[in-house]
């Protein structure tokens, strides 16, 4: 199921989760990204690279439309998630984001304890019954950021004493307790050391397991580590899609070759 | 770590986006009620801006317009010296307005009954301000000459809708027979409205005469203190600026004087008058309310906001441009004088504007030197008069006239805010001109 | 003017200074700048600033010396004798300035000759006759010590300002000679003048601080003296409020527990007013209005700040007080008895502090990282969630530390009360009656035609103090927090 084995050819073992046709993105009258075609598997680690500027974080924020909070921006063409389209007029933003979450460049957890950062979620959208119920949210939430056995004794103290590592994957759990389908991560690990970076990428690679995960990511080297299917953007184009090993090691497109190459970006 | 039995935490599927569920529903029902929530505040907040304009200016303009009965009049040589001869001069000369009035009358074919007490009633002593029209200006007897003599405050205010007659009770101010002349006269064209150039020109009067109270000398006195404050808070606002900004070492003193600035524009501004009233005038002995003072006071007052909104322009002037006139050789004086001043002016103007203004408006610490209103009886005689002089200023004057209870006095108040909001209206577009025309972004 | 003659004439000086100065230097360097230290205008300013600074600190310490020795010169003249059981040495005193104005004045309108003015057997009957007849104000018949005093007064008046016009101006020409002399090519003129601008600039700046000791001893000295004449405990713990209006009686009531009552409940109204109105307005503004409508909006509202509170006091006298009455007044509710009371000048002054809430919170607010908005619309909650569970929790201390200066303001402010809340002091639950508060009592103390030595008028200065003081805290405590709270985010 998790093979890595370079296939020559896409095949439909995974459920399609996201399934994006012809995407343009306008901030005012600049278009940032230019016919987008994509679709995103289940239980699949997929990461956009690209130069800065490429538009894949803007296209990331599509997919939960955190784009909505800008006020200039404007999205065309279909985003289906399990086949309904999210820019649907019926579509509630807030119901969207429950079911895709999203994980942020800088950690950034509230000015609340670490318990409240993690029920944060669950209270908003109603997750637990009771007190009980909360707590085992909690605990399981912080479990599979992989940040339990670090903060266990001291739920009570603020999330903003934590280190930057831990702050990050303390996001991870607060972002998986709200119980997403899909995970987005815009450059999850670039504001860390790389001891944090190495945990943190270790538990995106145990996330997969249960949840989509979409990362943009600056480092080719991380795109090749933690990611099953790897996307390259350039000026707001998407160059090229595919198994991640196929794209590191036999990049059909020349600018793509470029890029790993490191002649551009 | 990750292990099946991980029931929370996994993603719950089969949820569909296009089915908004309840709980999504009623959170938000409670988003849109926030929302109206922050409408409403906003709303209130306008709303009672809008009351705010409508009072000042529903209330404020009777005060530009005065009621006053218009008399074509002939004053012969005789009837001059007959009068001054007389042991009641002025009551002779009513008797010679009465006259001309009745004479007026007739010729427009108009038949008014009327009789000295009720003219009295309707005007005051006319007399007096025509035998002081002749005195002043003996070339006019013998020819004939236009009278328009201001009717008492409570005749203007019938014809300005204060005093109704319905309300009226007979009194030896006025009696519902006279409205009825009041009216006649009206109809005849004899009284008529017209604009009160004594409310703007003129200076305060007696607590029982509203009618002639003018705001003009204390304009003057408010113009004055404008001066002062002008020619000191803008130099020594800018110099402590300059310093605060370009050239202050880190160290305690810096920190005492920062400390300083900002309690001191938080301090209350009564406590101000207290200060110009400890000092400058029972310590320095400096005459009480003068405008000096006052200039003096406000000055301290303002500085601090001014030395605020300074610091912010200077601050602005992006440090390549130091770094540019240090490199040509310059001193680090001559980079703040040569460069960075010139281009942080603007907006030290704008800032110095916008302080003057509220210093302006301000009232509380002028009371306590001195400066009220019945102080601005009339006009300086000359310009450095203008700072010593007793006088009152703008706000004060109001004061003045609001604490009076009298409601034609009431009507001067609203008047004068009319007065005192222009004033600000205008330095405020100024400030927003000089900063549209010379704002500069870096 | 003389002192404004003195003036103009050190100016010249300095002028002359200037252009000798610049030139002096020049031909030092035989006419070459290139051979100067600094730019020739340096030289002429060395000399203009040596001949000016010490010549005008001369005249202000003169200025501020010599009145205080002649008064005790004059007033060691007086012998106990001379003044009466029913005075006091320091009125006397202010007779004697009386009485020497009144000459100076005589004399400048030609009424007395200078001579008879300062003649020792000049008649005191006639002298204070002629006085009266030149329209100076002579309280009563003038005594002969008191005359002796004031003929003395004013000579060492007139010597002194000889001896000051003098030294001053012999001042400013050494200065400037001693400056023309230095002014050779390899003098550091620059470094002079520039070190002279850097004390102004200084000294400017430091007039924050003596504003702050001028306040601080104007209210000490004043109202040590009035507890000298009115015991403290009685002002701090009095439940009565009610000066006696006959002067020095000491039938004067002075306790500032029903002032503070009545400041503490319109500033509670107020605010109960404004921070509601202010921090939802703030809260719409910042996370909610398009940028048109916060272009419009934000400066309508700002404008309720710029208008000048003595048109809130008369809108609370002649506007929202007989509105009120109108609805709870005799004829509606019966709770008011007259316009003026807490509740009207509270609500007026509530709406005066919107704005400033207003845009301190809006500041505030923003000041919150868009990251933590962010991250909560990315768990899916909506806007209202976001703002009360994240946001607010986050500018908390920042919008406290905004409510604590608004306090201040309305605790400091003036005009509202003395116009919409009453004149008297009374210790009252019901907000519809009419209540003062200290500001309201300075005022009142201040402006009328009390004497400045007695207890009326001086207890304005203990109610300064007690303002100042609570301001004070007040806006130091807000101002620590505002600045913690920015240090977090920075």
């Amino acid at each position: 199921m998790n093979d890595m084995r370079p296939m020559e050819r896409k095949v439909d073992t995974k459920e399609i989760k996201f399934d994006c046709r012809n995407v343009q993105v306008y901030y005012g009258d600049t278009q940032a990204i230019k016919n987008v075609d994509v679709k995103l598997e289940d239980r699949t680690v997929t990461a956009f690279i690209g130069p800065s500027g490429c538009g894949k974080s803007t296209f990331l924020r599509c997919l939960n439309r955190m784009n909505d909070t800008i006020d200039i921006c404007r999205v065309e063409g279909n985003l289906l998630l399990d086949g309904e389209d999210i820019y649907d007029r019926r579509v509630d933003p807030v119901q969207l984001r429950a079911k895709v979450g999203m994980v942020f460049q800088k950690p950034n957890p509230f000015p609340k304890s670490i318990y409240d950062n993690i029920a944060y979620g669950p209270r908003i959208h109603g997750l637990a019954r009771n007190k009980a119920d909360l707590d085992d949210i909690v605990e399981k939430s912080l479990r599979r950021g992989a940040i339990w056995d670090e903060v266990k004794d001291r739920l009570d103290s603020p999330g903003t004493g934590l280190s930057g590592g831990q702050q990050q994957r303390l996001c991870i759990a607060r972002a998986v307790a709200t119980e997403p389908e899909v995970l987005l991560m815009d450059e999850p690990c670039s504001a860390l050391d790389p001891i944090a970076t190495a945990q943190v990428e270790e538990l995106i690679d145990e996330l997969r397991e249960n949840f989509s995960v979409v990362i943009v990511t600056h480092s080719m080297q991380q795109a090749a580590r933690v990611s099953q299917k790897t996307a390259f953007f350039h000026l707001g184009s998407l160059v090229e899609f595919g198994e991640t090993g196929a794209i590191f090691t036999n990049p059909k497109d020349p600018r793509t070759e470029s890029y790993i190459t490191g002649r551009i970006g | 770590m990750t292990d099946a039995s991980l029931h929370g935490a996994a993603p719950r599927k089969g949820r569909s986006i296009h089915q908004i569920d309840a709980r999504t529903r009623r959170r938000n029902a409670t988003e849109a009620r926030f929302k109206a929530c922050g409408i409403a505040a906003i709303a209130i907040g306008l709303f009672f801006l809008v009351v705010l304009a409508v009072a000042i200016i529903r209330n404020g303009t009777p005060a530009f317009t005065r009621t006053v009965v218009e008399v074509n009049f002939t004053l012969t040589q005789a009837q001059f010296d007959e009068a001054e001869s007389q042991l009641f001069k002025t009551k002779a000369y009513s008797g010679f307005f009465n006259s001309a009035l009745a004479d007026q009358l007739t010729q427009q074919g108009i038949e008014v009954a009327f009789d000295e007490a009720s003219i009295e009633r309707l005007m005051g002593k006319v007399g007096n301000a025509i035998r002081e029209h002749y005195t002043a200006h003996p070339g006019d007897l013998d020819a004939p000459v236009t009278f328009n003599l201001p009717t008492s405050s409570r005749v203007d205010g019938y014809f300005n809708g204060r005093v109704k007659r319905e309300t009226l009770q007979d009194s030896r101010f006025l009696e519902a027979t006279d409205l009825d002349l009041a009216d006649q006269l009206k109809a005849a064209g004899i009284i008529k409205s017209e604009f009160n150039w004594p409310f703007i020109t003129g200076a305060d009067s007696g607590v029982d005469n509203p009618g002639g109270a003018g705001i003009g000398a204390s304009v003057v006195g408010s113009f004055f203190m404008m001066l002062v404050v002008l020619g000191l808070s803008l130099p020594i606002g800018v110099a402590a600026s300059i310093y605060l900004e370009e050239f202050a070492p880190q160290n305690w003193i810096t920190d005492l004087i920062e400390v300083n600035i900002s309690n001191l524009a938080a301090v209350p501004s009564i406590v101000f008058g207290i200060l110009g009233l400890a000092v400058f005038i029972q310590f320095m002995h400096l005459p009480q309310s003068a405008p000096l003072v006052g200039g003096l006071v406000l000055t301290l007052m303002t500085l601090p906001t001014i030395i605020i909104s300074t610091r912010a322009s200077l601050k602005s002037v992006p440090p390549s441009i130091r770094d540019a006139a240090l490199g040509v050789g310059a001193s680090k004086m001559q980079a703040v004088f040569h460069h960075v001043l010139p281009l942080a002016m603007p907006g030290i103007l704008t800032g110095t504007i916008i302080g003057l203004a509220q210093a302006l408006g301000e009232t509380a610490p002028l009371l306590l030197i001195g400066m009220v209103g019945f102080v601005a009886r009339g006009y300086p005689d000359g310009f450095l008069d203008g700072f010593v002089e007793p006088n009152s200023a703008m706000p004060a004057q109001i004061y003045t006239w609001a604490a009076r209870a009298d409601q034609a006095f009431y009507d001067k108040a609203w008047g004068g805010i009319i007065i005192l909001l222009i004033f600000l209206l205008t330095m405020n577009i100024i400030a927003i001109i000089l900063r549209r025309r010379f704002e500069r972004r870096w | 003017m003389p002192i404004f003659w003195i003036l103009l004439i050190v100016l010249a000086i300095a002028a002359i200074g200037y252009v000798a100065g610049r030139a002096r230097a020049l031909a030092s360097a035989g006419g070459d700048i290139r051979a100067l230290h600094s730019l020739p205008s340096y030289y002429g300013w060395n000399a203009a600033i040596k001949a000016m600074v010490p010549a005008f600190l001369l005249i202000i310490v003169w200025l501020i010396v010599q009145p205080i020795y002649v008064s005790s010169v004059v007033s060691g003249m007086l012998s106990d004798g001379a003044i009466p059981n029913s005075s006091s040495r320091g009125l006397v005193m202010a007779e004697v300035r009386r009485v020497a104005e009144g000459l100076d004045n005589a004399v400048a309108a030609g009424v007395i000759g200078e001579d008879a003015a300062r003649s020792a057997r000049a008649d005191v009957i006639d002298i204070t006759q002629r006085l009266k007849d030149a329209g100076q104000i002579v309280t009563s018949q003038i005594t002969q010590p008191v005359l002796r005093a004031a003929q003395h007064f004013r000579i060492m008046h007139s010597t002194g300002n000889m001896m000051m016009t003098v030294a001053a101006l012999a001042l400013a020409v050494l200065g400037a000679l001693w400056a023309i002399r230095e002014n050779r090519a390899e003098f550091r003129a620059r470094n002079i003048v520039e070190t002279s601008v850097r004390i102004l600039l200084i000294s400017a700046a430091s007039i924050a601080i003596l504003t702050t000791i001028g306040i601080v001893l104007s209210l000490v000295f004043n109202t040590l003296e009035f507890f000298r004449l009115y015991p403290a405990s009685d002002f701090f713990f009095g439940l009565t409020w009610s000066p006696s209006f006959s002067g020095r009686g000491g039938s004067s009531q002075l306790g500032v527990l029903p002032l503070l009552w009545g400041t503490f409940y319109i500033s509670v109204v107020a605010l109960a007013v404004a921070v509601p109105i202010g921090l939802f307005s703030a809260i719409y503004l910042s996370e909610y209005a398009s940028p048109r409508v916060r272009a419009i909006a934000k400066p309508m509202l700002e404008v309720l700040a710029g208008i000048p509170t003595i048109v809130y006091g008369l809108f609370a006298l002649l506007t929202v007080g007989p509105l009120l009455l109108s609805v709870f007044g005799a004829d509606g509710l019966g709770w008011m008895k007259a316009g003026t009371a807490v509740m009207t000048a509270g609500l007026v002054m509530g709406v005066m502090l919107i704005p400033f809430v207003s845009s301190l919170s809006d500041d505030i607010i923003n000041a919150v990282p868009q990251s933590m908005r962010d991250g909560s619309y990315g768990l899916g909650a909506t806007k209202s969630e976001t703002i009360r569970q994240v946001v607010l929790p986050a500018a908390l201390p920042g919008i406290v530390g905004a409510i604590l200066l608004a306090a201040s303001r309305a605790i400091g402010e003036t005009m509202i009360v003395v116009l919409g809340a009453g004149a008297a002091a009374r210790l009252s639950l019901n907000p519809f009656e009419a209540m003062t508060t200290v500001t309201a009592k300075i005022v009142s103390q201040l402006t009328g035609d009390a004497d400045f030595a007695s207890p009326e008028a001086l207890v304005a200065f203990a109610l300064g103090m007690t303002l100042f003081v609570l301001t004070l805290g007040l806006n130091i405590l807000a101002l620590y927090i505002v600045r913690k709270y920015r240090e977090q985010y920075e």
